[in-house]
Protein backbone atom coordinates (compact mmCIF):
# COMPACT_ATOMS: atom_id res chain seq x y z
CA UNK A 1 0.00 0.00 0.00
CA UNK A 2 1.41 3.64 -1.06
CA UNK A 3 1.86 6.05 1.90
CA UNK A 4 -0.31 8.68 0.29
CA UNK A 5 -3.31 6.37 -0.50
CA UNK A 6 -5.95 7.76 -2.66
CA UNK A 7 -9.25 8.82 -0.28
CA UNK A 8 -13.17 9.45 -0.64
CA UNK A 9 -15.42 10.34 1.48
CA UNK A 10 -18.20 7.29 2.77
CA UNK A 11 -21.59 8.30 3.65
CA UNK A 12 -23.35 4.97 4.72
CA UNK A 13 -26.71 4.30 6.99
CA UNK A 14 -25.62 1.61 9.38
CA UNK A 15 -29.22 -0.01 11.43
CA UNK A 16 -30.85 3.06 10.19
CA UNK A 17 -27.95 5.83 11.57
CA UNK A 18 -25.93 7.67 9.58
CA UNK A 19 -21.95 7.92 9.08
CA UNK A 20 -19.22 9.32 7.37
CA UNK A 21 -15.89 8.99 6.84
CA UNK A 22 -12.54 9.45 4.99
CA UNK A 23 -10.99 6.48 3.82
CA UNK A 24 -8.45 5.37 1.37
CA UNK A 25 -10.26 3.08 -1.61
CA UNK A 26 -8.91 -0.17 -0.84
CA UNK A 27 -10.59 -0.39 2.39
CA UNK A 28 -12.84 -2.98 2.05
CA UNK A 29 -16.57 -2.65 3.96
CA UNK A 30 -15.41 -4.77 6.86
CA UNK A 31 -12.90 -3.15 7.70
CA UNK A 32 -14.75 0.23 7.62
CA UNK A 33 -17.07 -1.07 9.92
CA UNK A 34 -14.70 -2.44 12.66
CA UNK A 35 -11.94 0.19 12.10
CA UNK A 36 -13.51 3.26 10.77
CA UNK A 37 -16.83 3.10 12.65
CA UNK A 38 -15.92 0.88 15.54
CA UNK A 39 -18.76 -1.66 15.03
CA UNK A 40 -16.64 -4.51 15.72
CA UNK A 41 -19.98 -7.37 15.58
CA UNK A 42 -18.70 -7.79 12.40
CA UNK A 43 -16.09 -10.32 12.06
CA UNK A 44 -13.60 -11.12 9.17
CA UNK A 45 -12.49 -14.49 9.44
CA UNK A 46 -11.52 -16.22 5.85
CA UNK A 47 -11.48 -12.97 4.21
CA UNK A 48 -11.93 -14.79 0.48
CA UNK A 49 -16.26 -14.80 0.84
CA UNK A 50 -15.98 -18.69 1.84
CA UNK A 51 -16.96 -18.73 5.79
CA UNK A 52 -19.65 -16.15 6.20
CA UNK A 53 -18.55 -14.15 9.47
CA UNK A 54 -18.21 -11.27 7.57
CA UNK A 55 -21.59 -11.05 6.00
CA UNK A 56 -24.04 -7.63 6.15
CA UNK A 57 -27.01 -6.53 4.45
CA UNK A 58 -26.00 -4.02 1.52
CA UNK A 59 -29.32 -2.08 0.32
CA UNK A 60 -31.75 -5.29 1.37
CA UNK A 61 -29.37 -8.15 -0.31
CA UNK A 62 -27.08 -10.38 2.29
CA UNK A 63 -23.18 -9.96 1.44
CA UNK A 64 -19.38 -10.48 2.00
CA UNK A 65 -18.30 -7.38 3.56
CA UNK A 66 -14.47 -8.91 3.17
CA UNK A 67 -15.35 -8.81 -0.32
CA UNK A 68 -17.03 -5.39 -0.95
CA UNK A 69 -15.05 -2.06 -1.16
CA UNK A 70 -16.52 0.61 1.36
CA UNK A 71 -16.35 3.27 -1.54
CA UNK A 72 -18.63 0.87 -3.40
CA UNK A 73 -21.03 0.99 -0.06
CA UNK A 74 -21.19 4.80 -0.42
CA UNK A 75 -24.88 5.96 0.18
CA UNK A 76 -26.13 2.83 0.99
CA UNK A 77 -28.21 1.29 3.54
CA UNK A 78 -26.33 -1.51 5.72
CA UNK A 79 -27.63 -4.20 8.13
CA UNK A 80 -25.39 -5.14 10.22
CA UNK A 81 -25.35 -7.77 13.55
CA UNK A 82 -25.59 -4.50 15.99
CA UNK A 83 -29.01 -3.31 14.64
CA UNK A 84 -30.42 -6.61 15.05
CA UNK A 85 -31.25 -6.95 19.02
CA UNK A 86 -33.85 -4.17 19.78
CA UNK A 87 -32.45 -2.10 22.56
CA UNK A 88 -32.06 -5.36 25.12
CA UNK A 89 -34.71 -6.95 23.34
CA UNK A 90 -32.93 -9.81 21.40
CA UNK A 91 -34.53 -10.69 17.98
CA UNK A 92 -36.30 -14.50 17.96
CA UNK A 93 -33.49 -16.18 15.77
CA UNK A 94 -30.51 -14.68 18.91
CA UNK A 95 -32.76 -16.00 21.43
CA UNK A 96 -33.03 -19.22 19.80
CA UNK A 97 -29.54 -19.57 19.24
CA UNK A 98 -28.83 -19.12 22.87
CA UNK A 99 -31.99 -21.80 23.56
CA UNK A 100 -30.77 -24.20 21.19
CA UNK A 101 -26.50 -23.49 22.15
CA UNK A 102 -26.55 -22.67 18.11
CA UNK A 103 -23.04 -21.20 18.83
CA UNK A 104 -19.57 -22.30 20.44
CA UNK A 105 -17.16 -20.04 20.28
CA UNK A 106 -19.23 -17.29 18.88
CA UNK A 107 -16.88 -16.31 15.51
CA UNK A 108 -18.88 -17.17 12.85
CA UNK A 109 -22.03 -16.33 14.98
CA UNK A 110 -22.91 -12.85 14.16
CA UNK A 111 -22.72 -14.12 9.92
CA UNK A 112 -24.80 -17.01 11.23
CA UNK A 113 -27.53 -14.87 12.71
CA UNK A 114 -27.03 -12.47 10.01
CA UNK A 115 -27.98 -15.05 7.37
CA UNK A 116 -30.60 -16.92 9.19
CA UNK A 117 -32.96 -13.82 9.91
CA UNK A 118 -32.39 -13.08 5.76
CA UNK A 119 -33.60 -16.61 5.20
CA UNK A 120 -36.19 -16.77 7.97
CA UNK A 121 -37.49 -13.24 6.28
CA UNK A 122 -37.25 -15.18 2.57
CA UNK A 123 -38.69 -18.54 3.17
CA UNK A 124 -40.76 -18.28 6.74
CA UNK A 125 -40.69 -21.85 7.63
CA UNK A 126 -37.65 -23.74 5.45
CA UNK A 127 -37.43 -27.35 5.56
CA UNK A 128 -34.07 -28.95 6.85
CA UNK A 129 -32.98 -29.43 3.11
CA UNK A 130 -33.63 -25.48 2.45
CA UNK A 131 -31.91 -24.54 5.63
CA UNK A 132 -28.65 -26.70 4.82
CA UNK A 133 -28.77 -25.35 1.38
CA UNK A 134 -29.00 -21.33 2.05
CA UNK A 135 -27.00 -21.99 5.37
CA UNK A 136 -23.85 -23.58 3.11
CA UNK A 137 -21.95 -20.08 3.10
CA UNK A 138 -21.79 -19.79 6.74
CA UNK A 139 -18.96 -22.00 8.18
CA UNK A 140 -18.74 -22.95 11.98
CA UNK A 141 -14.97 -24.55 12.86
CA UNK A 142 -16.29 -25.38 16.04
CA UNK A 143 -18.86 -27.46 13.64
CA UNK A 144 -21.97 -27.07 15.56
CA UNK A 145 -24.10 -27.03 12.73
CA UNK A 146 -27.06 -29.30 14.31
CA UNK A 147 -27.81 -26.94 16.68
CA UNK A 148 -27.94 -23.86 13.99
CA UNK A 149 -30.27 -25.83 12.38
CA UNK A 150 -32.14 -26.64 15.12
CA UNK A 151 -31.80 -22.79 16.16
CA UNK A 152 -33.21 -21.96 12.89
CA UNK A 153 -36.62 -24.34 13.08
CA UNK A 154 -37.11 -23.06 16.31
CA UNK A 155 -36.91 -19.25 15.18
CA UNK A 156 -39.19 -20.43 12.79
CA UNK A 157 -41.61 -22.40 14.87
CA UNK A 158 -42.14 -19.08 16.57
CA UNK A 159 -43.12 -17.02 13.59
CA UNK B 1 -3.83 -4.27 -2.13
CA UNK B 2 -2.75 -1.70 -4.48
CA UNK B 3 -4.34 2.02 -4.71
CA UNK B 4 -6.52 3.20 -7.22
CA UNK B 5 -9.03 5.38 -8.08
CA UNK B 6 -12.58 4.47 -7.91
CA UNK B 7 -14.74 5.61 -10.74
CA UNK B 8 -18.74 5.39 -10.53
CA UNK B 9 -20.02 6.10 -13.66
CA UNK B 10 -23.74 6.49 -14.33
CA UNK B 11 -24.30 5.63 -17.23
CA UNK B 12 -22.86 2.04 -19.58
CA UNK B 13 -21.52 4.94 -22.16
CA UNK B 14 -19.60 6.76 -19.24
CA UNK B 15 -18.33 3.69 -18.33
CA UNK B 16 -17.02 2.69 -21.49
CA UNK B 17 -15.55 6.01 -22.04
CA UNK B 18 -13.43 5.95 -18.91
CA UNK B 19 -12.17 2.28 -20.14
CA UNK B 20 -11.28 4.03 -23.38
CA UNK B 21 -9.41 6.72 -21.35
CA UNK B 22 -7.09 4.78 -19.25
CA UNK B 23 -6.09 2.70 -21.44
CA UNK B 24 -5.10 -1.00 -20.14
CA UNK B 25 -4.84 0.64 -17.08
CA UNK B 26 -8.35 0.22 -15.25
CA UNK B 27 -10.67 -3.07 -14.66
CA UNK B 28 -14.58 -3.00 -14.27
CA UNK B 29 -15.55 -4.28 -11.41
CA UNK B 30 -19.78 -4.96 -11.03
CA UNK B 31 -20.31 -7.32 -8.04
CA UNK B 32 -16.62 -7.69 -6.97
CA UNK B 33 -16.65 -11.25 -5.90
CA UNK B 34 -14.07 -12.16 -8.73
CA UNK B 35 -11.62 -8.72 -8.70
CA UNK B 36 -11.87 -8.37 -4.99
CA UNK B 37 -9.58 -11.94 -4.44
CA UNK B 38 -7.45 -10.73 -7.44
CA UNK B 39 -7.00 -7.52 -5.93
CA UNK B 40 -6.19 -8.46 -2.62
CA UNK B 41 -3.35 -10.94 -4.13
CA UNK B 42 -2.24 -8.44 -5.99
CA UNK B 43 -2.85 -10.41 -9.72
CA UNK B 44 -4.25 -7.59 -10.48
CA UNK B 45 -2.82 -3.97 -9.95
CA UNK B 46 -4.70 -1.69 -11.76
CA UNK B 47 -4.78 2.86 -11.39
CA UNK B 48 -8.26 2.77 -12.15
CA UNK B 49 -11.50 0.69 -11.08
CA UNK B 50 -14.30 1.69 -12.82
CA UNK B 51 -17.25 0.21 -10.30
CA UNK B 52 -20.89 -0.64 -12.82
CA UNK B 53 -23.09 -0.73 -9.45
CA UNK B 54 -24.14 3.20 -10.77
CA UNK B 55 -25.23 1.84 -13.68
CA UNK B 56 -28.67 1.71 -14.86
CA UNK B 57 -28.51 -0.18 -18.15
CA UNK B 58 -28.26 -4.21 -18.58
CA UNK B 59 -30.26 -5.20 -15.63
CA UNK B 60 -32.90 -6.74 -17.97
CA UNK B 61 -34.34 -10.45 -18.39
CA UNK B 62 -36.03 -11.10 -21.56
CA UNK B 63 -36.84 -13.76 -24.44
CA UNK B 64 -37.54 -11.87 -28.24
CA UNK B 65 -37.19 -14.48 -31.10
CA UNK B 66 -36.57 -17.53 -29.49
CA UNK B 67 -33.79 -15.54 -27.94
CA UNK B 68 -33.21 -15.11 -24.08
CA UNK B 69 -31.34 -11.49 -23.53
CA UNK B 70 -29.16 -11.80 -20.06
CA UNK B 71 -28.19 -8.27 -19.18
CA UNK B 72 -24.34 -8.25 -17.85
CA UNK B 73 -25.31 -6.72 -14.43
CA UNK B 74 -27.80 -9.54 -14.01
CA UNK B 75 -26.54 -10.94 -10.52
CA UNK B 76 -26.11 -15.02 -10.83
CA UNK B 77 -28.87 -14.83 -7.71
CA UNK B 78 -31.25 -13.32 -10.17
CA UNK B 79 -30.30 -15.97 -13.09
CA UNK B 80 -31.40 -19.03 -10.33
CA UNK B 81 -34.76 -17.46 -9.61
CA UNK B 82 -35.93 -15.89 -12.46
CA UNK B 83 -39.12 -17.57 -13.67
CA UNK B 84 -38.12 -16.15 -16.99
CA UNK B 85 -34.54 -17.91 -17.49
CA UNK B 86 -35.97 -20.87 -15.65
CA UNK B 87 -38.45 -21.49 -18.43
CA UNK B 88 -36.96 -20.51 -21.43
CA UNK B 89 -33.46 -21.75 -20.59
CA UNK B 90 -33.90 -24.26 -17.20
CA UNK B 91 -30.24 -25.78 -17.46
CA UNK B 92 -28.85 -22.53 -17.57
CA UNK B 93 -30.86 -21.48 -14.44
CA UNK B 94 -29.78 -24.64 -12.65
CA UNK B 95 -25.85 -24.04 -13.38
CA UNK B 96 -26.14 -20.58 -11.69
CA UNK B 97 -28.19 -21.91 -8.70
CA UNK B 98 -25.00 -24.06 -8.02
CA UNK B 99 -22.49 -21.29 -8.45
CA UNK B 100 -20.79 -20.71 -4.51
CA UNK B 101 -23.39 -19.46 -1.84
CA UNK B 102 -26.56 -16.98 -2.18
CA UNK B 103 -24.08 -14.38 -0.35
CA UNK B 104 -21.64 -14.33 -3.50
CA UNK B 105 -24.06 -14.85 -5.96
CA UNK B 106 -26.39 -11.96 -4.71
CA UNK B 107 -23.38 -10.15 -5.64
CA UNK B 108 -21.73 -11.82 -8.38
CA UNK B 109 -22.94 -10.75 -11.80
CA UNK B 110 -23.49 -12.59 -15.08
CA UNK B 111 -20.88 -10.06 -17.44
CA UNK B 112 -18.57 -10.76 -14.14
CA UNK B 113 -18.57 -14.44 -14.62
CA UNK B 114 -18.06 -13.98 -18.18
CA UNK B 115 -15.18 -11.85 -18.18
CA UNK B 116 -13.53 -13.72 -14.77
CA UNK B 117 -13.57 -17.06 -16.96
CA UNK B 118 -12.55 -19.60 -14.35
CA UNK B 119 -12.84 -22.66 -16.22
CA UNK B 120 -14.08 -24.56 -12.96
CA UNK B 121 -16.83 -22.48 -12.37
CA UNK B 122 -20.58 -23.60 -12.89
CA UNK B 123 -21.93 -21.61 -16.09
CA UNK B 124 -19.78 -21.93 -18.50
CA UNK B 125 -20.24 -26.01 -19.85
CA UNK B 126 -24.27 -25.49 -19.75
CA UNK B 127 -23.61 -21.95 -21.95
CA UNK B 128 -21.37 -23.99 -24.32
CA UNK B 129 -24.09 -26.53 -25.23
CA UNK B 130 -26.68 -23.72 -25.03
CA UNK B 131 -24.81 -22.23 -28.18
CA UNK B 132 -24.74 -19.17 -26.29
CA UNK B 133 -23.40 -15.51 -27.00
CA UNK B 134 -21.42 -12.80 -25.26
CA UNK B 135 -22.52 -8.83 -26.00
CA UNK B 136 -19.58 -6.95 -25.19
CA UNK B 137 -19.46 -2.87 -25.71
CA UNK B 138 -16.65 -0.08 -25.88
CA UNK B 139 -16.78 2.92 -26.45
CA UNK B 140 -16.41 2.80 -30.58
CA UNK B 141 -19.55 0.15 -30.81
CA UNK B 142 -20.24 -3.07 -29.48
CA UNK B 143 -19.91 -6.76 -31.45
CA UNK B 144 -21.34 -10.63 -30.52
CA UNK B 145 -18.69 -13.45 -29.70
CA UNK B 146 -20.11 -17.03 -30.07
CA UNK B 147 -19.54 -19.05 -26.72
CA UNK B 148 -17.48 -21.61 -28.36
CA UNK B 149 -14.76 -18.62 -29.05
CA UNK B 150 -15.25 -16.79 -25.87
CA UNK B 151 -12.96 -18.85 -23.43
CA UNK B 152 -9.59 -18.46 -24.63
CA UNK B 153 -7.42 -19.76 -21.60
CA UNK B 154 -7.53 -20.14 -17.70
CA UNK B 155 -9.04 -16.89 -16.50
CA UNK B 156 -8.74 -15.15 -20.28
CA UNK B 157 -11.20 -14.53 -22.83
CA UNK B 158 -11.52 -13.20 -26.39
CA UNK B 159 -12.52 -9.91 -25.05
CA UNK B 160 -10.57 -6.41 -25.69
CA UNK B 161 -9.08 -4.09 -22.85
CA UNK B 162 -11.90 -1.52 -23.79
CA UNK B 163 -14.95 -3.42 -23.58
CA UNK B 164 -17.69 -4.55 -21.18
CA UNK B 165 -19.84 -7.75 -21.27
CA UNK B 166 -23.14 -6.04 -21.81
CA UNK B 167 -25.28 -9.15 -22.61
CA UNK B 168 -25.54 -12.82 -22.14
CA UNK B 169 -27.53 -14.35 -25.44
CA UNK B 170 -28.95 -17.51 -24.89
CA UNK B 171 -31.41 -19.83 -27.31
CA UNK B 172 -33.99 -20.99 -26.06
CA UNK B 173 -33.32 -24.40 -24.81
CA UNK B 174 -35.15 -26.74 -26.55
CA UNK B 175 -38.28 -28.55 -25.16
CA UNK B 176 -38.14 -31.49 -26.47
CA UNK B 177 -34.51 -32.72 -25.38
CA UNK B 178 -33.98 -33.58 -21.64
CA UNK B 179 -31.22 -31.78 -20.21
CA UNK B 180 -29.17 -31.94 -16.76
CA UNK B 181 -25.72 -30.24 -15.06
CA UNK B 182 -23.94 -33.13 -12.49
CA UNK B 183 -20.92 -31.44 -10.30
CA UNK B 184 -18.41 -33.92 -8.72
CA UNK B 185 -18.32 -32.65 -5.02
CA UNK B 186 -15.76 -35.04 -3.13
CA UNK B 187 -14.87 -32.33 -0.60
CA UNK B 188 -17.91 -29.97 0.37
CA UNK B 189 -21.09 -29.23 -1.42
CA UNK B 190 -19.87 -24.85 -1.74
CA UNK B 191 -16.40 -26.40 -3.30
CA UNK B 192 -14.79 -25.85 -7.27
CA UNK B 193 -15.90 -29.20 -8.70
CA UNK B 194 -13.90 -32.06 -9.49
CA UNK B 195 -15.79 -31.94 -12.85
CA UNK B 196 -19.10 -31.01 -14.08
CA UNK B 197 -21.14 -31.90 -17.04
CA UNK B 198 -23.87 -30.18 -18.56
CA UNK B 199 -25.87 -32.26 -21.40
CA UNK B 200 -28.88 -32.13 -23.72
CA UNK B 201 -30.01 -35.33 -25.43
CA UNK B 202 -32.88 -36.94 -27.10
CA UNK B 203 -33.77 -40.63 -27.76
CA UNK B 204 -36.40 -41.80 -30.57
CA UNK B 205 -37.16 -45.56 -30.92
CA UNK B 206 -33.64 -46.24 -29.28
CA UNK B 207 -31.45 -44.33 -31.29
CA UNK B 208 -29.90 -41.12 -30.11
CA UNK B 209 -31.08 -38.01 -32.53
CA UNK B 210 -29.69 -35.34 -30.46
CA UNK B 211 -27.00 -34.97 -27.76
CA UNK B 212 -24.66 -32.23 -26.72
CA UNK B 213 -21.96 -32.48 -23.60
CA UNK B 214 -20.10 -29.60 -22.39
CA UNK B 215 -17.56 -29.92 -19.48
CA UNK B 216 -16.15 -27.98 -16.74
CA UNK B 217 -12.88 -27.92 -14.15
CA UNK B 218 -11.01 -30.36 -16.52
CA UNK B 219 -9.10 -28.02 -18.82
CA UNK B 220 -8.12 -24.38 -18.99
CA UNK B 221 -11.53 -23.54 -20.50
CA UNK B 222 -14.34 -25.55 -20.81
CA UNK B 223 -15.02 -27.98 -23.27
CA UNK B 224 -17.68 -29.24 -26.05
CA UNK B 225 -16.88 -32.63 -26.19
CA UNK B 226 -17.67 -32.20 -30.24
CA UNK B 227 -16.46 -35.57 -30.78
CA UNK B 228 -18.38 -37.79 -28.70
CA UNK B 229 -21.50 -35.93 -29.62
CA UNK B 230 -21.05 -37.03 -33.12
CA UNK B 231 -19.85 -39.80 -32.67
CA UNK B 232 -23.31 -40.98 -30.75
CA UNK B 233 -25.51 -39.71 -33.10
CA UNK B 234 -27.81 -42.28 -34.35
CA UNK B 235 -26.06 -45.22 -32.42
CA UNK B 236 -28.18 -47.15 -30.05
CA UNK B 237 -29.39 -45.35 -26.65
CA UNK B 238 -27.68 -48.31 -24.79
CA UNK B 239 -25.40 -48.14 -21.63
CA UNK B 240 -22.51 -49.99 -23.46
CA UNK B 241 -23.12 -47.27 -26.34
CA UNK B 242 -22.30 -44.62 -23.43
CA UNK B 243 -19.82 -46.37 -21.74
CA UNK B 244 -17.55 -46.79 -24.78
CA UNK B 245 -18.00 -43.37 -26.66
CA UNK B 246 -17.17 -41.80 -23.19
CA UNK B 247 -13.82 -42.80 -23.27
CA UNK B 248 -13.61 -40.32 -25.83
CA UNK B 249 -13.57 -37.07 -23.14
CA UNK B 250 -9.96 -38.65 -21.79
CA UNK B 251 -8.46 -37.51 -24.76
CA UNK B 252 -9.85 -33.94 -24.67
CA UNK B 253 -9.72 -33.23 -21.26
CA UNK B 254 -6.32 -31.54 -19.37
CA UNK B 255 -6.52 -31.58 -15.72
CA UNK B 256 -4.47 -30.15 -13.30
CA UNK B 257 -3.30 -32.32 -9.56
CA UNK B 258 -4.99 -30.25 -7.20
CA UNK B 259 -6.80 -31.26 -3.47
CA UNK B 260 -10.36 -31.91 -5.74
CA UNK B 261 -7.75 -34.93 -7.26
CA UNK B 262 -4.79 -35.80 -9.11
CA UNK B 263 -5.19 -35.20 -13.25
CA UNK B 264 -5.41 -39.13 -13.51
CA UNK B 265 -8.47 -39.02 -11.14
CA UNK B 266 -10.13 -36.09 -12.61
CA UNK B 267 -9.55 -37.49 -16.17
CA UNK B 268 -11.15 -41.33 -15.23
CA UNK B 269 -14.23 -39.17 -13.00
CA UNK B 270 -14.70 -37.04 -16.61
CA UNK B 271 -15.28 -40.35 -18.35
CA UNK B 272 -17.62 -41.45 -15.33
CA UNK B 273 -19.48 -38.38 -15.19
CA UNK B 274 -20.04 -37.90 -18.94
CA UNK B 275 -21.30 -41.48 -19.08
CA UNK B 276 -23.93 -40.68 -16.24
CA UNK B 277 -25.07 -37.47 -17.77
CA UNK B 278 -25.88 -39.04 -20.89
CA UNK B 279 -27.44 -41.73 -19.29
CA UNK B 280 -29.53 -39.19 -17.44
CA UNK B 281 -30.24 -36.93 -20.78
CA UNK B 282 -30.94 -39.89 -22.76
CA UNK B 283 -33.03 -42.37 -20.22
CA UNK B 284 -30.18 -45.10 -19.80
CA UNK B 285 -29.89 -47.31 -16.94
CA UNK B 286 -27.18 -48.75 -15.93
Amino acid sequence: MTSTPIKQTVRVSVNGKPYTAEVPTYRTLVDFLRYDLGLTGTKETCSVGVCGACTVILDGKMVSSCLTLAVRADGAEIGTIEGVANGDQLHPVQQAFIDNGGFQCGACTPGQIMAAKTLLEENAHPTEDEIKQFMMGNLCRCTGYYQIIDSIKAAAEQK
Amino acid sequence: MNDFAFHTPSSLKEAAELLAQYDGDARVMSGGTALMLLLKQSLVNPDHIISLHRVPEARSIEVSDGVLHIGGLVTQREMELSPVVREATPLLANAYSRVATVRIRNAATVGGGLAQADPAMDPPSSLLVLNASVKVTSASGERIIPIADWYSDYYETTINEDEIVTELLVPVQPTDMAWTYIKYLPRTEDDYATVSVAALGKAENGKISEVRVGLGAVSSTALRASDLEAALLGADASFDVLKDASQAVADIVDPTSDPRGSADYKRDMSVVFARRALQQVLNVEG
